[in-house]
């Protein structure tokens, strides 16, 4: 009884390996990602096409031996696929490149906010996608541009290298938010950066009498570029008399830091910010 | 047989520990356990200030008033407020925990002592230190309460014109290459290992160098001569947590049982980040006077020159010597709600072996509003 069964099964592959074997496949070595193609096959009967590739599986019931078409925007994934038909040792491969037009510039800048007049303070870097958001890797050119009000903007051209681009430009001498774009073509990413006034420089006060007291007054705080430095900066007043010591922390208020400290005969003011010393003043007897 | 023997007789002997306290206790545990009050004892100057520094500890504030000879001079809300004060500060939610008296002179009819009440408080220990008169009336004593008026504020409107940050994060909205707002730029700009009784301490001093108001802390890590990893600490409250741009903090480290010999390296590592604050209130030091007498300490007078109250003031000492290098950091927390325009005193001490070298000092103020913003 087994050996009928055996051979029943033999007889019935034999019959069937000669249709499967008739298959060949004919696919584009590469097309663009989401572009129409087609593949032919060979022999006749039914099968199921296969291709597979990163992320996207296709599947079609053809008619071996007749060409099968896929639609714009089906093979969308860039990357290498593979093209089979079902229980046939026909194979074949293709590729799917990314498409030659930019659809999308990621922009990456950084840092969001940093003091003005920096050399390579800030950098960008770009990376390229098609519409299906492929790497771009064919080189392209990205024109990069930093403008801040009121300062001649800052503009490189650079050729992107396997989808990528980068560039390291300095900050601004002029503070204020500048708008920093990458374009490629018609297509432009904006990211702004916010340039800060540096440290105050020739920090000045000024002294006078308040009744019982002195008033002191800075002179509106500004850093080494002419920026006003913003307000809530601290500016720390120090008065000195006979061993004795005042200590107050002004934060700046349109401008300027102002203070009344007590009038002692002798005293020796003086005014910082952080690590930047300002004027000092003997206060007259 | 006899492990069950010895754990019958500690049970019975906890039975009967339990019921001996209970029925007859010490009259300093009645006190301890809130459980009611001492009775008076009169009978010496001593036993009176005794007697009042328990009604303290017991929060018998009635009892307490009505024991002094001249309660007729304030009232008990007085009385109360000058214990814990008006406004919500320090003291508002501690305790006095010891106190200690030293007699300083005494006659037949009056006597004088010097006191210190120790209240605990969330940040450790508050010194209050009284010169307190016991006064002989009749047959008993009676402490003479040295009052202190506690400044009270008028009804007012003070008009404010101060700066604030407010911060606003990426959202789910923003593109995903967005930058997010960039953290505070602060910069360590000294630093100082010294080898104390105690350990080692790490000392220095961290710069705001941005434009926005940061939350910053300090770490850091004693590595040994093969330059691996002792210990790690951080800076906890020996650091104004807040600083506004530009602002300088001092920061105080300490590795207990660390030797300064054993270390090859120190890794610092500064965090900092942006927070929604305020440049109000402006405090200033004023009169700061460095003695460096036999109790060396830097004293001088809080003066809040804004119109918001600063309910807990944390005051950050940063020494020098005559080069300006770091010697010593030292702080103090001021028990007292800091009102618009009126002095509060401080007084921080400094280690005596240290006093000699110091030169100079910058004073840092932290403050802290409860039920408000930093």
């Amino acid at each position: 009884m087994r050996l009928v069964r055996t051979l029943a099964a033999g007889i019935v592959l034999a019959a069937a390996l000669p249709l499967l074997a008739q298959g060949g496949l004919t696919v584009p070595r590469t097309i663009e990602a989401g572009s129409a193609f087609s593949v032919q096959s060979s022999g006749s009967g039914q099968g199921t096409l296969y291709i597979v590739g990163p992320g996207q599986v296709l599947k079609r019931d053809v008619q071996l031996g007749s060409s099968v078409n896929f639609e714009a925007g089906a093979l969308y994934n860039a990357g290498h696929y593979l093209v089979f038909l079902s229980g046939s040792g026909d194979t074949a491969s293709l590729d799917v490149l990314p498409s030659s037009k930019v659809a999308d510039v990621s922009f990456l800048a950084r840092p969001s906010r940093l003091p003005v007049g920096l050399r390579d303070g800030i950098t960008g870097a770009v990376y390229l996608f098609d519409s299906y958001q492929n790497l771009v890797t064919k080189p392209t050119t990205v024109d990069f541009q930093l403008s801040t009000p009121g300062s001649a903007a800052q503009n490189r051209n650079i050729t992107t290298r396997d989808g990528a681009a980068w560039i390291a430009v300095d900050s601004s001498p002029k503070e204020g938010a500048a708008q920093f774009i990458a374009r490629v073509g018609d297509i432009a990413t904006k990211r702004i950066i916010g340039q800060v006034p540096g440290d105050p420089c020739g920090l000045q006060m000024t002294a006078r009498p308040a009744g019982p007291k002195v008033a002191l007054e800075t002179a509106p705080v500004r850093d080494c570029s002419g920026n006003a430095v913003p307000d809530g900066t601290i500016i720390t007043f120090t008065e000195s008399f006979n061993g004795g010591q005042t200590t107050v922390d002004v934060p700046l208020k349109r401008g300027i830091a102002k203070v009344e400290m007590p009038a002692y005969p002798g005293a020796t003011i003086t005014v910082a910010s952080g690590v930047v010393l300002g004027n000092q003043i003997r206060w007259g007897r | 047989m006899s492990g069950r023997l010895l754990a019958l007789i500690l049970f019975a002997a906890t039975i009967v520990f339990v019921v001996i306290g209970t029925v007859w206790p010490l009259p300093e545990a009645v006190v301890f356990a809130g459980g009611g009050a001492l009775a008076n004892d009169t009978s010496s100057p001593q036993a009176a200030l005794r007697s009042f520094g328990d009604d303290i500890h017991a929060q018998a504030w009635g009892k307490a008033y009505f024991s002094l000879a001249n309660r007729a001079q304030f009232t008990l809300p007085q009385f109360m407020a000058d214990m814990m004060g008006y406004y919500p500060n320090l003291r508002t939610y501690s305790g006095l925990d010891t106190f200690e008296i030293a007699p300083v002179h005494a006659t037949d009819t009056d006597a004088e002592f010097h006191v210190k009440l120790h209240w605990a408080t969330v940040v450790g220990d508050a010194v209050d230190n009284r010169d307190v008169h016991v006064v002989k009336n009749g047959d008993r004593w009676q402490v003479d309460w040295p009052f202190t008026k506690q400044p009270v504020l008028p009804p007012q409107v003070i008009p404010v014109n101060y700066l604030r940050w407010d911060v606003i994060y990426r959202g789910a909205g923003d593109d995903w290459g967005a930058a997010d707002v960039e953290q505070p730029h602060v910069k360590i700009i000294d630093m100082h290992p010294v080898q104390r009784a105690e350990g080692t301490f790490i000392m220095g001093e961290l710069l705001n160098e941005d434009v926005v108001p940061a939350y910053v802390s300090v770490t850091a890590t004693l590595l040994n001569k093969s330059q691996q990893p002792i210990a790690t600490e951080g800076s906890f409250d020996k650091i104004s947590h807040l600083l506004l741009p530009k602002q300088v903090t001092p920061f105080f480290i300490k590795f207990a049982d660390v030797n300064l010999s054993q270390v090859g390296g120190v890794r610092m590592t500064p965090f900092s980040t942006l927070i929604p604050a305020s440049a109000d209130p402006v405090i200033e030091v004023q009169d700061e006077k460095l003695d460096t007498s036999a109790v060396p300490s830097l004293s001088g007078q809080l003066v809040n020159q804004s119109g918001q109250i600063a309910n807990v003031a944390h005051v950050l000492g940063t020494f020098y010597d005559q080069n300006g290098n770091l010697v010593w950091v030292a702080d103090q927390y001021v028990d007292h709600a800091l009102l618009p325009q009126t002095p509060v005193a401080f007084n921080i001490h400094i280690p005596e072996d240290l006093a000699h070298k110091i030169a100079s000092q910058r004073t840092v103020i932290s403050t802290f509003n409860m039920g408000g913003t930093a």
